[in-house]
């Protein structure tokens, strides 16, 4: 069995004479555009998930991998003097590509969500942060903890890993239950195809014996079955990923922040993912038709 | 064209034919008969390639059909014109479509064919059936539609399975006729039949040889019919 994509496209354009020599099946018809309309639709949210999720798992890695908080707690009158001493520490350790203590104006934003818009930083005990980016290699954790703790007694340095490598791991996992998801359906499509392309096999015996008997060649009988499943493939699947996308659309609106729920949908040139769907539909609906005939075929005389 | 050496077929059980070698001449006229149930169809099938001997060779166009793909099978049968025991047709399409058919499977639909197909038709007498559907003929209709199915590639042979099974007296004369005048066409003929009013009709009107198949065997008839 041998099949090139410009096989399948000749046979997409070219001959629906073929096609006329199977007779027209409403229901089964319907049923299996209406299949392949449902996985489709389906395989758009675990395209969305597997996509939202992969975006989590990489900007939380990145910050990961990336940066670093230290917190530097001290009495106000201190809190200068602590604040230079770390940033002098942070500037001769290996692996440190920048620091950078926080303005007020940046704790301001980063704490207003708790606390609204009028916190007045200045005069809250608030700790100093100084935003830490890692170089490559980066820096090692435990020995800047020991320094720190030397030269700098109120400073407190959160890496973030240890909070964030479980969140980044689930995200990760996500993304690939997404993906796996995306595989079992089409798999399902296939089997569906296959079921109803034997059906429509058996129930048209007497045309495939007729074909033969005039010297119709395997691949032409085939092509009959195939055109028909591989169309029907495609244009269900086509409706089922406007549905999906549409509805994925209309899902509430992220937030800058990209809560986990809210985030999931497309961005950008992620919509164009899903155009993906109809075609790689119509692809399994080839081969599982294509195979499920020349199955059929070789058996017969 | 087709020839068979020393072949035997068995369908699990015992042999059914065995030890039979056949020329078919070209432009020769043969009558295939034994009583029911004797492998007629079995013989027939083993010359258009439908079943493979379980021993022996059948050559196909001078090439031994076990070494033959189902492509070749298929391209061979474009060669040999087929009338089956049990006439099948495409049920939803017409019969002028239907009589195209081994045109159309073979891509070759161009309007002199098509020029051909109408001709065919009023030859066969279904021109004003052109446009019924398979199930609407009655027998006759339908052996003479598979006959002119059968011509339309201008095969080298034809292969006629009991074509006057179900048609009356008036009819099988007619289909008769038809075959003899393929004949005299040059085409080579083989009809399977165990009407003997037949073959004696024929005898009049073409040199026919007749073959029987008896005790698995395959026999000249003798002048005794
Ligand atoms: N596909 C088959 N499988 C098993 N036996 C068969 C098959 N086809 C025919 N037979 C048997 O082979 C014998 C000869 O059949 P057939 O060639 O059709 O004879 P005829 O055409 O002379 O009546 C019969 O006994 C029939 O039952
Ligand atoms: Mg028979």
């Amino acid at each position: 069995m041998k099949f090139t994509p410009s096989d399948m496209l000749s046979m997409l354009v070219g001959d629906p004479q073929a096609d006329r020599m199977v007779p027209p099946t409403g229901f089964t018809a319907r049923l299996t555009v209406i299949t392949a309309a449902i996985m489709a639709f389906l395989a758009v949210f675990a395209l969305a998930l597997s996509l939202a999720a992969g975006r989590l798992a990489d900007r939380w890695g990145e910050e990961l991998a990336r940066s670093a908080t230290l917190r530097i707690s001290a009495p106000a009158e201190q809190m200068a003097d602590q604040t230079a001493a770390a940033l002098r520490v942070l500037e001769t350790t290996a692996g440190v590509a920048s620091a950078r203590a926080l303005s007020d104006d940046e704790q301001r934003a980063l704490l207003e969500p708790w606390f609204g818009p009028d916190v007045p930083v200045d005069t809250l005990p608030i700790p100093q942060l100084i935003e830490v980016i890692e170089g490559d290699p980066g820096f090692d954790a435990q020995g800047l903890r020991l320094r720190l703790q030397a030269e700098v007694p109120g400073a407190v340095l959160d890496d973030h890993t240890r909070w964030r490598r479980p969140l980044v791991e689930a995200a990760s996992r996500l993304r690939l239950l997404g993906w796996t998801s995306i595989a079992l359906i089409f798999a399902a499509m296939a089997a569906m195809i296959t079921l109803a392309a034997n059906a429509a096999l058996a129930a048209n015996a007497q045309v495939i014996a007729v074909l033969r008997l005039v010297g119709a060649r395997d691949s032409y009988i085939a092509q009959a079955f195939v055109r028909r499943y591989t169309l029907r493939a495609l244009s269900g699947a086509g409706i089922g990923m406007l549905a999906g996308l549409i509805a994925v659309a209309l899902l509430p609106a992220a937030q800058a922040e990209g809560g986990f729920l809210t985030g999931l949908g497309f961005t950008g040139p992620g919509w164009l993912w899903p155009l993906i769907i109809p075609p790689l539909a119509a692809v399994v609906g080839f081969v599982a038709t294509q195979a499920a005939a020349r199955r059929t075929l070789r058996e017969l005389s | 064209m087709i020839e068979l050496d020393n072949v035997a077929y068995s369908y699990g059980g015992g042999e059914l034919l065995s030890g039979i070698t056949f020329d078919m001449q070209p432009g020769s006229f043969h009558f295939l008969t034994g009583p029911s149930g004797s492998g007629k169809t079995t013989f027939l099938k083993l010359c258009y390639g439908a079943l493979v001997p379980t021993a022996g060779h059948v050559r196909l166009f001078d090439r031994d059909v076990r070494g033959m793909t189902r492509d070749d099978i298929a391209m061979a049968r474009r060669r040999v014109g087929v009338v089956h025991q049990d006439v099948q047709f495409l049920d939803h399409l017409p019969v002028a479509d239907n009589v195209a058919l081994p045109l159309t499977v073979s891509g070759r639909t161009k309007i002199d064919e098509l020029a051909n197909l109408k001709e065919l038709l009023s030859w066969v007498g279904l021109k004003s059936r052109a446009d019924a559907l398979p199930p609407e003929l009655s027998g006759g209709e339908r052996q003479r539609a598979a006959l002119a199915r059968a011509v339309i590639m201008s095969p080298d042979v034809i292969l006629a399975d009991e074509p006057t099974g179900n048609v009356d007296w008036e009819m099988s004369q007619r289909l008769l006729r038809l075959l003899v005048e393929l004949n005299k066409m040059g085409k080579t003929i083989m009809i399977a039949t165990h009407d003997l009013a037949l073959i004696r009709a024929a005898k009049t009107q073409v040199q026919a040889r007749v073959l029987r198949i008896a005790n698995r065997q395959l026999q000249l008839a003798g002048a005794d019919l």
